[in-house]
């Protein structure tokens, strides 16, 4: 039964990642792309790993997809700008992702109501964020330093490359 | 229903992934080329889930938050570039950008 869920919320991933590659409007293709972040995150709950589907949730679909609107916003500057928040406005833009977050929804209500605990793929098996963080700072701590460095790297770059060229 | 084989997992993550690399190869614009980079590895951190579920270990995870931290610095990164591609080119064609200064 329980494994139920994880069907649906693959099918719902799996669609709207097509609907992402098949879109023409970048900001319609980003609405899908949240969608298809959300339901891999549903996935993640369901075969037992809660923080795992919390992280995807606030970095991918939170963090990550704000930089992106933020750029197409950015370049979007202009009188076409005004055209396309009206287009936004109208029901067949924003339909097909409402739809699709629905289903995820009522799967959400159902998990969290019906108090199922998911479908892991080891019976019985969810890893709690103790764990997690336990392994990250213990084996992997060189890992953690290297990602730091990497993200350090990735500031100074994303600094250097938006700066306006010198005149 | 019991629990989820692990093959199913891997399949999604598959799928996933393939459809990814498709939209990296069929669309010709930046932002497109970044979302569909973001789904990849989003694809590749599902596996490393599901696998790490499946030997019940927790290697997986910590793989996931990785792969997070690279994607976090790869999407900042292929931003600016956007960005200054638009400024110098005035469009987001992945083509136009294919003459090397030299």
């Amino acid at each position: 039964m329980s494994a139920l869920f994880f069907y649906i919320a693959a099918a719902v991933a799996v669609l709207s990642t097509i609907l992402v590659i098949t879109s023409l409007r970048a900001i319609h293709a980003l609405l899908y792309l949240i969608v298809s972040l959300l339901s891999v995150s549903m996935v993640f709950f369901v075969i037992g790993a809660p923080f795992i589907a919390a992280l995807e949730v606030i970095v991918y679909a939170g963090a990550i997809m704000v930089l992106f609107i933020f750029v197409i916003m950015v370049l979007n500057l202009g009188a076409q700008a005004v055209g396309e928040e009206r287009l936004l406005l109208r029901p067949k833009v924003w339909a097909g992702p409402s739809a699709l977050l629905l289903v995820l929804g009522v799967e959400l209500a159902w998990i969290i109501l019906g108090g199922h605990g998911g479908a892991p793929i080891q019976e019985g098996l969810v890893f709690e964020p103790k764990q997690v963080g336990m392994a990250l700072f213990g084996p992997y701590a060189l890992g953690v330093e290297i990602a730091s460095l990497l993200l350090l790297a990735g500031l100074v770059g994303a600094y250097h490359l938006g700066r306006r060229p010198r005149m | 229903m019991g629990p989820v084989p692990l093959e199913h997992g891997l399949a999604l993550a598959g799928t996933l992934f393939a459809l990814g690399l498709l939209g990296l190869l069929i669309r010709r614009n930046v932002i497109f080329a970044l979302m569909c980079i973001e789904i990849m590895m989003n694809a590749a951190g599902l596996a490393f889930v599901a696998a790490g579920a499946s030997w019940a270990r927790v290697d997986g995870q910590v793989m996931f938050i990785f792969i997070l931290s690279m994607a976090a610095a790869e999407v900042s990164i292929g931003l600016a570039l956007v960005l200054q591609m638009n400024q110098r080119l005035k469009t987001l064609d992945a083509d136009a950008a294919s003459d090397m200064r030299g």
